[in-house]
């Protein structure tokens, strides 16, 4: 197990290592900051000045390794566009993301498995029908175009709930949450079905998928011979069966939904790491976009840790052929 | 809540309950696409930073409604000497901290700008230094006779010395230093407005200076600025009532915008000219099909492109109204504005095709147009119109268009055949204009620093030599259009058209538009 562990772990150092380097090998074709930093009216001397105080007139390698050596020591540099240290940013806008990014996964979960458990259950109904044709254009529609429509309809049209920002939060030690105030709960709604409405899609699609094939094996034909209730065999047994793949995808997914939040965040106004990383782009706020790639590389190879972890914990059947195999 | 915090939260307590009753007090809530970067008044000096600061911040002279320089912390100003201006400052002005303002800060502040990690440096262009005469008198000393000081004094804002000395911000922030400075987050002016919180790309609140010196014509006691990247969503906040104010909406949203009752458009000319420029000093053209020679040398190619664009269908069809079509490189508003030349020729085809033929292309040639995509409004459609305009005279255009951080490197390094490029005049005088645009370019100064390609002329030299040094306004304007007259009959550059800036807001909601696109929120009536 532990051996296991140390094992993934420099996979991950090597992995986070090889997106640095693409990612810095990329900020060449970003732009210049220092066009923007500086007034147009600048003096060549002032710029050349600037460059070199930003030690963007090294070469890349050169600025690459910098980066690691600081980064290593927890120092990301500061940010060209805002003046403040990166990693405090990161540290201010990260529990927003990760609120965004939790709530959407759990719309996910609760919303996508029951919907999938119905419409195995009830294939032929109408309602499975429809349910499954909104769930190929949720697949199918940009995270933009979804967020736009919920805007338009709650926020201009009902005028129900905010069309941007995070509403007010109260601050907890470092983290600042928006779950404990009334403007703050509102707010979260649009994004969160925004960012959800993918996953949902995902998890109903997969559950529907595992249960038809669970509720065809043999067991279940037992369980329906022995006279056991409708409830019984299709939850007790058959979910069951049914959720170790999609607790697995969900937890794979909470990867992608923290990256993809960029878009949502974007529309949104949603002041978290997507939003701040938007902006470096447009500023070509190096800093800030190194230190945010390696954050969400990082975040990536955890989360993969932590499901390989729990799959090895979970099945039995993993642990079975270790024992066996040592045993013999 | 350290002690700093309890101090300044009892000031603000002590400014709320002396603030005297505005009957008819107001928020105002607005957005733009980006934030303020930073509430340093000498950290970055970009123009919507600037406008920001200028509530909490305030200069020696500033401009008022009709853009014309006025008396702000200083009451008067009088050359003693070719080389010494004079101002008398306000007495009894205080500093949100309650400090009193005195000749100390303004010789601090201007020190300050001039550091070397300012980028404040070009509004005190000539400026040696600063001398305290008395308490409220100071002395600006410069290197030479310095016609355009007092308006380019309204983008240099004065910060108290006893608090930057507190808080150690005696500099402006270093890069080098990795470090964020106090004075990044945190602001102490003399403004009408007092800086309340600040919480970077998400909400900026300022309250009410209730001791300000001047008299607030508008009723705002509060402003909440929330910046929204994206435009659709900001238009959304604006329709749903949750914001009063848009600094920038969308070109495509104004048609619908002007038909709902419940908003209202302002449209103004803003002080910036849309321009193309070609490469005139190359002897063979960088990026064209025409080898050994450089076809922009001869006059009448260019001649030959400015006859071929029609700057009012550019308008119309891609502006969609918001441009005035124009024939000089600087606005109405400028001081030493050329009236007389400012007259739009319609397109002439024949004639440009003729011109070409003449110049030795009749079939015209290939060039690339380098054109930046998110810094103009409609920027890279219009290059993609004017590329169209010109293949009606078998002129092959390829449009080459990029973000500004890419754009603006390349073009500053002379890496260009044609070029758009749009040019704002913040001083509102002539000089800032010509000077950097159509000077002949010297290296490492202001001439010319903008004249990316190289047009020369030596008469236009002179008269700009002569603008840099001349004191009296209608001599200064004749230069000027003189220098513009020479200029457009060589046809050294092609002008398109002077920007027109749509502001969005509530119909409850009365602002004064101004060319430079600066929100002055002490003129806003909330109803």
């Amino acid at each position: 197990m532990i051996a296991f562990v140390i094992r993934r772990l420099l996979q991950g150092v090597l992995v986070m290592l090889v997106v640095g380097l693409i990612a810095f090998s990329l900020f060449n074709f970003v732009g210049d900051p220092v066009s923007l930093m500086l007034p147009p009216e600048a003096t060549q001397a002032d710029r050349d000045q600037m460059r070199g105080a930003l030690g963007l007139d090294k070469p890349f390698y050169v600025q690459f390794a910098t980066f690691i050596g600081n980064a290593l020591r927890g120092n990301f540099g500061i940010s060209l566009r805002l003046g403040r240290p990166v990693s405090t940013l990161l540290v201010e806008r990260l529990p927003a993301t990760l609120e965004l990014a939790m709530t959407a996964a759990l719309i996910g979960l609760f919303v996508g498995i029951p919907v999938g458990v119905y419409t195995a259950l009830k294939r032929n109904s109408w309602v499975s029908r429809a349910l499954l044709t909104l769930s190929l254009v949720g697949v199918s529609l940009p995270n933009f175009l979804i967020g736009i429509f919920l805007i338009l309809i709650f926020a201009v049209w009902l005028g129900w709930l905010p069309s941007f920002g995070r509403g007010d939060t109260v601050q907890l030690g470092l983290w600042s949450t928006g779950l404990l105030t009334k403007t703050g709960l509102k707010a979260l709604i649009l994004p969160a079905i925004t960012l959800g409405f993918f996953p949902v899609t995902l998890i109903m699609r997969l559950v529907r998928a595992e249960m038809l094939e669970v509720l065809r094996t043999d067991y279940i034909k037992f369980a329906r011979a022995r006279g056991l209730s409708d409830r019984a065999v299709n939850f007790g047994h058959a979910l069951k069966n049914t959720l170790v793949p999609v607790i697995t995808i969900t937890g794979l997914q909470l990867g992608g939904i923290i990256a993809f939040a960029i878009i949502t965040e974007t529309v949104f106004q949603w002041p978290g790491m997507g939003l701040l990383f938007v902006q470096a782009v447009q500023f070509a706020d190096v800093p800030v976009m190194a230190a945010y790639l390696c954050l969400i590389g990082l975040i990536f190879v955890v989360i993969n840790l932590v499901v390989d972890m729990l799959y090895y914990l979970v099945d039995p059947r993993l642990r079975a052929e270790r024992s066996t195999g040592g045993g013999h | 809540m350290t002690l700093t915090h309890v101090a300044r939260a009892g000031l603000l307590a002590l400014a709320l309950v002396s603030a005297p009753h505005l009957a008819d007090a107001a928020t105002l809530r607005w957005s733009s696409a980006g934030d303020i970067t930073t509430m340093d008044p000498h950290g970055n000096n970009e123009g919507f930073t600037n406008a920001y600061l200028d509530h909490i911040y305030e200069t020696l002279v500033t401009r008022g409604k009709e853009l014309k320089v006025e008396a702000c912390l200083a009451t008067s100003w009088q050359n003693v000497s070719p080389t010494v201006t004079r101002f008398k400052l306000r007495p009894n002005v205080r500093f949100h901290d309650g400090s009193p303002f005195t000749a100390d800060d303004v010789v601090f502040s201007i020190q300050r700008a001039l550091s070397d990690t300012s980028n404040f440096k070009p509004y005190l262009a000539g400026v040696k230094e600063a001398k305290r005469v008395d308490d409220l008198t100071v002395d600006i000393i410069t290197e030479g006779p310095a016609p355009v000081l007092v308006p380019q004094l309204t983008e240099v804002r004065i910060m108290s010395r006893s608090w930057a000395t507190k808080h150690n911000v005696l500099k402006p922030q270093d890069y080098k230093n990795k470090e964020e400075t106090f004075a990044v987050r945190n602001a102490n002016g003399t403004g009408p407005y007092i800086l309340r919180t600040r919480d970077a790309d998400v909400k900026t609140v300022a309250v009410l200076n209730s001791n300000w010196w001047g008299k607030l014509e508008g009723n705002v006691d509060e402003i909440v600025y929330q910046p929204i990247k994206q435009d659709s969503t900001r238009l959304a906040a604006l329709l749903s009532g949750e914001i009063d104010f848009v600094l920038d909406p969308s070109p495509q949203d104004i048609g619908r915008l002007k038909q709902d009752p419940k908003m209202k458009v302002l449209e103004g000319m803003e002080n910036r000219t849309i321009f193309l420029g070609m490469d005139q000093w190359r002897d063979e053209l960088q990026y064209s099909s025409v080898k050994g020679k450089n076809p922009f040398k001869d006059k009448r190619v260019r001649e030959a492109f400015q006859a071929a664009l029609d700057v009012n269908a550019l308008k119309s069809q891609v502006m969609r109204g918001l441009s005035v079509p124009t024939a000089v490189m600087y606005a109405p508003q400028v001081d030493g504005y050329a009236k007389e030349l400012d007259r739009v020729k319609p397109a002439d085809r024949e004639r440009a095709r003729k011109l070409l033929a003449d110049a030795g292309y009749p079939k015209g040639f290939e060039v690339t147009l380098d054109c930046p995509n998110n810094r103009y409004v409609n920027d890279e459609k219009l290059c993609v119109a004017i590329a169209a305009m010109l293949a009606q005279i078998n002129v092959t255009v390829k449009v080459n268009a990029m973000p500004r951080a890419n754009y603006f490197p390349k073009i500053q390094n002379l890496d260009t055949s044609f070029y758009m490029l749009g040019w704002g005049v913040p001083t509102f005088d002539s000089q800032y204009a010509v000077q950097s645009l159509l000077r002949t370019r010297v290296e490492k100064s202001a001439d010319g620093d903008y004249n990316l390609g190289k047009y020369s002329n030596a008469n236009v030299d002179e008269a700009i030599d002569k603008l840099k040094t001349e004191i009296d306004t209608k001599k200064r304007a004749a230069l000027a259009i003189e220098v513009s007259r020479i200029h457009q009959g060589e046809v050294g550059h092609i002008p398109l058209h002077f920007q027109v800036i749509p502001w969005a807001m509530r119909s409850n909601v009365s602002v004064v538009h101004r060319a430079d696109n600066k929100l002055t929120v002490k003129w806003i009536k909330i109803k």
